[in-house]
């Protein structure tokens, strides 16, 4: 299935992915109104120091340890898509604990929130994808 | 300096309303311009740093800036302008000579503007490239005078060395040192998907670029930096750079800040040290020393090579290509004098050279009469902006012409025009790897192949309307350019009718 | 308003020729007929025609026909002919008083042989000397012009319909085995009779229909090899090229056409004869700047022969016909039913594929 990858040779720093996620997934037609003088909540993360920075996100793997730790059932994989039930989860952050990637991270509400590839959003496909300036994060099959 | 004489040449206009503080703008400048204030949780900006190159603006994702001209002006005055007494308080502050960067921006005459190109009409069909062949492929090199043939009465098919080229376009000399590692990977690969040629320039050639050989032009400048046997062999063709449009009669210097690592090993000196080449090859003080540099590179590389000499376009220069055209080079590369550069002194750039158009048809017409025109072919640079100027070259007299700011500005360059600071934020003139890492290759790539084959496709449209079906045809057919609002004499030069006639 | 020669007149036209295998001679009266059915192809502003094989008791000796304004600038050019060539006779062309064909100049032949002395202090080729004259008449001397120049054949033309134009001339009483034929639709002109076609150079001759773009490309480079192109005509460019490329370079009309109206690169790549596509190609590379594109379809006539080729997207009508020994060429089929009724075979040759036909072998001409 196509995946997000990341490049980080090509990775710039800039953050775009996060401020562009943090807005496919606010459910506003405007980035201004969506994310104007409000921490932002993205679920892609720039990591990295002065020589090197690369995004992380969910790697949807093929054996998620996030669903076999979840003591809600929260987490599950829909066509290959690894998702959270938001009415399901209670905030204990285990998955946080066991992602080996770091790509879980809670919401403004406490409640967990993960990449999902923007399927159901209004973007359609990964907003980080489409707004990275320099082709460092892909979505493609390998 | 405590009193600031030269206020801020551009003024950063950031709408708070939009403003997002995602601090983008602040990562990507590498002049420093932007600055959060955690404090007050808004983005300030130090607009004297700002060389309005853009970058922040491309990448702000709200739309939220804007860089603009300062309007803060001097007392108006017709002979003291603007930008010529902030010179003179550059250099009262300096005492040093002025350096630019990219080609002549002043007001002269552009002649392009001022040629329109023929249609058919009635008395001959215009040809739809979409439904006939329409061919754009060149070939560059000298043409035997004479045809020779066996005992048996068949043509003997012997040639001295051509190139081939898919359409009448290369991409022109930029160092490796003056530009990124991955702008020269851009231009490499999009030279080999093209069918075109690009050119190392004078920085010598990347052992990571040796496989595009087929599609590169080694140069050989008067520093000689990286020319060894393998890199004259590695090229499609040698070109011996005897001046640049941008600064004729002056060499180069690419400062030790920008002699690091890879650069310093391509261009074989000493990381740190300054590499400058001298304003003439110090073994050419005549045209017969050319005819000899010439011939020692023809025997470096075993005649398998052509030799493309490159001048820029002075005053007399129909006499010099002449006489470069009967010094055994097989092309002539002329650059006129809004070439780019990466740096030069700002008085050379700005006030020495002719025009291309003129230098082109001076020198075509020149090598007619003298009936030596297939002795060479020639190849223009020196602003071509688009495919109507490349229509409109080859139709004076040009084989091919040479891009290189058309095709940094497709890399994503905006012109500011100060490569000379190394501190180019959209990765191409600077070897800082982190904005190096900036131009991703793959896109550069991509964005030269699309720009060439949009020309490419509008030269075919330009030809189609004109009647012709192959390029070869256009070459030299002034009849199918008229000249508008131009003067006798200047149209005497260029060889066309005025408009109307 | 700028005339003939100052400025490029586009036109379109009519072009017929026939040619025995044989070497059989035919009067100029069946060529002449051949252009009434084609009638409204010209617009009496030019007519022409060229016969091969006119002039056998003078075939030692180049033909000079030209037109003269004025009887000084007549004796001023035989002057200049004297003191160059030998003239064996030198007469007015006849012609047929006719209410079609009006303000017609001075026109003269000349059988001439060049002063052998003149020949050995220039080191020129006899062929060189004449091609050199004819030009420098053409260029330099106001109000003489040389229309033909060749060995035992000669060109006719003038300001009128063809048809006229071939009565005028009384072709009826030249016999050649070959003939070629034009009628002329200038767009903006009074009409020129020198720039009436046939265009010729020596023994060659070119009868053209079309306007080429490539005009100027193609005559500047000519014009390096010492050809002035004074007429601004398509017809007289393409007649300078045959000349250098047939004469000067030594190809084959064969490698002439492919020079002219070379094949696309696509059509040489797939080339399957290895030497075939090495000569194409170097041909190609070697003349790029004599590639003619733009519509047309031209006969070229030389010593023994008739090449008719059209340009490589056949952007000009042109059909080939034959019966027997004798080919016969036009722009409309119902010319060439006109000289021959029960032709055997008609078709019409694709874009840039030369059709060439030779008198045989042995046929002394």
């Amino acid at each position: 299935m196509k995946r997000v990858y990341v490049k980080e040779e090509w990775c710039l720093g800039c953050h775009l992915c996060e401020y562009n996620c943090a807005f496919a997934n606010s459910g506003q037609k405007d980035m201004i109104t969506a994310l104007k003088g409000k921490p932002i909540y993205p679920r892609i993360h720039v990591e990295g120091d002065e020589k090197i920075t690369y995004a992380v996100s969910c790697r949807h793997c093929t054996d998620p340890m996030c669903i076999k730790s979840c003591i809600a059932g929260a987490i599950s994989k829909v066509d290959g898509v690894v998702k959270v039930d938001q009415n399901k989860c209670v905030g204990c952050l285990t998955c946080v604990l066991v992602c080996p990637y770091g790509a879980l991270a809670p919401s403004e509400s406490g409640i967990m929130q993960k990449c999902e590839l923007c399927l159901e959003n209004t973007c359609g496909s990964p907003a980080c994808v489409k707004g990275c300036p320099n082709r460092a994060i892909v979505y493609e099959e390998r | 300096m405590s009193v600031e004489y030269i206020f801020p040449e551009f003024e950063v206009i950031r709408k708070p309303e939009r403003c997002i503080a995602c601090r983008v703008c602040e990562r990507q400048c590498s002049n420093e311009v932007h600055v959060f204030d955690p404090a007050t949780g808004v983005m300030i900006s130090d607009e004297a740093k700002c060389v309005d190159c853009q970058r922040c603006v491309s990448l702000c994702p709200t739309h939220a800036l804007k860089i603009v001209k300062n309007e803060s002006t001097f007392r108006e005055n017709a002979n003291w302008q603007n930008d010529t007494i902030k010179e003179v308080y550059k250099q009262a502050n300096s005492g040093g000579v002025l350096l630019s960067s990219m080609g002549n921006p002043k007001p002269f005459p552009v002649y392009w503007d001022k040629i329109l190109i023929n249609a058919s009409q009635v008395t001959n069909p215009p040809i739809d490239p979409l439904r006939e062949p329409m061919e754009t492929s060149v070939f560059l090199g000298k043409k035997p005078e004479k045809i020779k043939f066996d005992e048996n009465g068949k043509i003997k098919c012997e040639l001295t060395p051509q190139i081939e080229l898919s359409m009448p376009v290369m991409f022109s000399a930029m160092s490796y040192g003056s530009i990124s590692y991955n702008a020269h990977a851009s231009l490499a690969r999009a030279a080999t998907e093209l069918g075109i040629l690009y050119n190392t320039g004078e920085g010598g050639l990347h052992e990571d670029f040796y496989c595009y050989g087929p599609n590169t032009i080694v140069q050989v400048a008067s520093g000689r930096f990286g020319v060894h046997e393998n890199y004259l062999n590695a090229g499609a063709a040698v070109e011996i750079k005897m001046g640049q449009g941008a600064k004729p009669g002056i060499g180069g210097h690419l400062p030790g800040t920008k002699i690091v690592g890879d650069v310093s090993r391509t261009r074989m000196i000493p990381e740190g040290s300054d590499a400058i080449s001298p304003a003439p090859h110090h073994d050419i003080y005549s045209i017969e020393d050319l005819r000899q540099l010439v011939f020692s590179l023809k025997e470096a590389t075993e005649y398998k090579k052509p030799v493309i000499v490159k001048v820029a376009a002075v005053h007399n220069i129909a006499a010099i290509a002449s006489g470069i055209a009967r010094s055994g080079a097989d092309i002539i590369a002329i650059d006129g004098f809004r070439g780019g550069t990466g740096a030069a002194p700002t008085r050379i750039r700005d006030n020495v050279g002719i025009p291309i158009e003129l230098a082109l048809a001076a020198v075509d017409q020149r090598l007619r009469e003298e009936g030596i025109r297939g002795n060479v072919s020639l190849v223009v640079g020196g602003s071509i902006r688009c495919a109507s100027d490349v229509v409109k070259a080859i139709a004076l007299g040009a084989d091919a012409c040479y891009i290189a700011t058309a095709a940094v500005l497709a890399l994503g360059c905006h012109l500011c025009r100060t490569c000379q600071t190394g501190k180019c934020n959209w990765g191409i003139a600077t070897q800082r790897p982190d904005l190096v890492k900036r131009l991703n290759p793959e896109i550069g790539t991509e964005r030269l192949v699309n720009l060439l084959t949009a020309w490419k496709h509008e030269i075919k449209e330009l030809m189609g309307g004109m009647g012709i079906n192959s390029i070869e045809a256009l070459r030299g057919n002034r009849l199918m350019l008229r000249g508008i609002g131009l003067n006798s004499k200047e149209l005497e030069i260029l060889g066309i009718s005025h408009a109307g006639e | 308003m700028k005339t003939e020669g100052q400025i490029r007149i586009p036109s379109g036209c009519a072009i017929a020729a026939v040619i025995s295998k044989e070497g059989k001679k035919m009067s100029g009266e069946a060529i002449t007929n051949s252009m009434r059915p084609m009638h409204d192809r010209s617009n009496g502003l030019g007519g022409g025609f060229a016969g091969y094989g006119i002039y056998p008791d003078y075939k030692e000796f180049y033909a000079l026909h030209m037109f003269f304004d004025d009887r000084t600038t007549r004796k001023e050019t035989e002057t200049f002919l004297k003191e160059r060539f030998e003239i064996v006779k030198s007469e007015i062309i006849p012609t047929r008083k006719m209410p079609a064909i009006t303000n017609e100049p001075l026109i003269w032949r000349y059988f001439v042989a060049p002063l052998k002395s003149v020949l050995d202090r220039m080191q020129l080729d006899e062929r060189e000397f004449v091609a050199r004259t004819v030009m420098k008449i053409n260029s330099e001397m106001k109000g003489a012009f040389v229309f033909s120049s060749g060995k035992n054949m000669g060109a006719f033309k003038a300001v009128g319909f063809p048809e006229d134009v071939g009565e005028f001339y009384r072709l009826e009483e030249y016999e050649g085995y070959s003939w070629t034929a034009h009628g002329r639709y200038p767009t903006n002109t009074p009409g020129w009779w020198g720039g009436a076609h046939p265009f010729t150079l020596l023994d060659y001759s070119i009868v053209h229909n079309g306007e080429i773009s490539s005009y100027d490309a193609n005559r500047r480079y000519i014009e390096m090899f010492g050809y002035k192109c004074t007429l601004q005509t398509d017809t007289e460019v393409i007649t300078y090229i045959m000349d250098y490329l047939i004469r000067v370079q030594g190809l084959s009309p064969r490698d002439a056409a492919n020079v002219i109206a070379a094949p696309f690169w696509e059509t040489i790549d797939k080339t399957s004869d290895p030497a075939e596509k090495e000569r194409l190609m170097y041909l190609r590379k070697v003349f790029p700047s004599l590639l003619i594109t733009g519509p047309f379809s031209i006969v070229f006539g030389y010593k023994g022969g008739l090449m008719a080729l059209n340009d490589r997207l056949k952007l000009r009508s042109m059909v080939v016909g034959e019966k027997d020994d004798m080919t016969y060429i036009a722009s409309e089929e119902a010319a060439i039913r006109v000289m021959e009724p029960n032709v055997d075979k008609i078709w019409a040759p694709a874009g840039g594929e030369p059709v060439i036909i030779n008198v045989k072998d042995g046929v002394s001409l």
